[in-house]
């Protein structure tokens, strides 16, 4: 709890396994899941570093930041995702290869 | 007392994270993203950063994680009771996400991180308002554009044709 390698090492399995939710997963959706983790990973060295590192709050407005951007970028992907499922019948992105029916 | 219930966090992160990545179910793996935003919630109030957790589980819990639980029920047909779905390149994934974790492990774990001592608990969210308002100006705006930018993209794109 008190030691820095703790959180980075948290922070880096995390990191590991929204890649490997990134690289094989088919489904849209499967994928944006695995974008959140790895922003949770980037999000979590952020606030360590900021405590014991720089002892500053630099590192909490700028995960602030990040929250903010994952949740525009969640709305905007969901809706493309409707709109390939509309137009397609299927979200899996390894047969995603027309952008208009 | 305390360092049980931070391992106690920490494994909730790591396991339910597993099963974010490794579920064949996705609605379970949906669910179990559930526990991973709440452990990294629970860990930076390890981290002193009290504000940015409340903000953590508001804008996840309650926003990001019902928007991805509403595109998994609307993309599946009513009929299909099961919601799976394969990955693909398993073996190829595992091996080139175990190199790197290792080769991220190996120089992180290795260094000497820490300057003096961790800073102490203090109240974070005057000093986090003020540093918006006065380093992070333009960032703010920024932000704020981008915030209506996302806002109107998203009602044009998930609006029916007419």
């Amino acid at each position: 709890m008190g030691y820095i390698e703790s959180y980075l090492a948290l922070s880096a399995i995390l990191f590991v396994l929204g890649l490997y939710t990134v690289s094989t997963r088919r489904n849209a959706v499967a994928i944006l899941m695995g974008v959140e983790l790895i922003l949770n990973a980037a999000n979590i060295n952020f606030i360590a570093f900021s405590k014991f590192v720089t002892h500053s709050l630099d590192g909490h407005v700028v995960t602030i930041f990040v929250v903010m951007l994952a949740a525009a970028e969640a709305a905007v992907a969901l809706a493309i995702v409707l709109n390939m499922y509309n137009n397609t019948g299927h979200i899996n992105v390894d047969e995603a290869n027309s952008l208009k029916q | 007392m305390a360092d049980l219930i931070f391992w106690l966090f920490w494994g909730l992160t790591v396991a339910s994270a597993s099963i974010v990545a490794f579920s064949k179910n996705l609605i379970y793996a949906v669910f179990s993203l559930l526990g991973t935003f709440i452990g990294v919630a629970a860990m930076y109030i390890f981290l002193n950063a009290d504000f940015v957790a409340v903000t953590q589980i508001v804008i996840y819990v309650g926003g990001i994680l019902v928007l991805l639980i509403f595109g998994i029920m609307l993309t599946n047909r009513i009929t299909q009771t099961v919601i799976s779905e394969s990955s693909f390149q398993k073996m190829f994934g595992l091996t080139v996400v175990f190199a790197v974790l290792i080769m991220v492990l190996i120089p992180v774990l290795g260094h000497t991180w820490t300057n003096g001592e961790p800073m102490a608990f203090q109240e974070t969210i005057h000093q986090i308002g003020t540093l918006l308002f006065t380093d992070y100006i333009l960032l703010f705006e920024v932000a704020s554009i981008l915030l209506l930018g996302a806002l109107i993209g998203a009602a044009t794109l998930a609006r029916k044709e007419r």
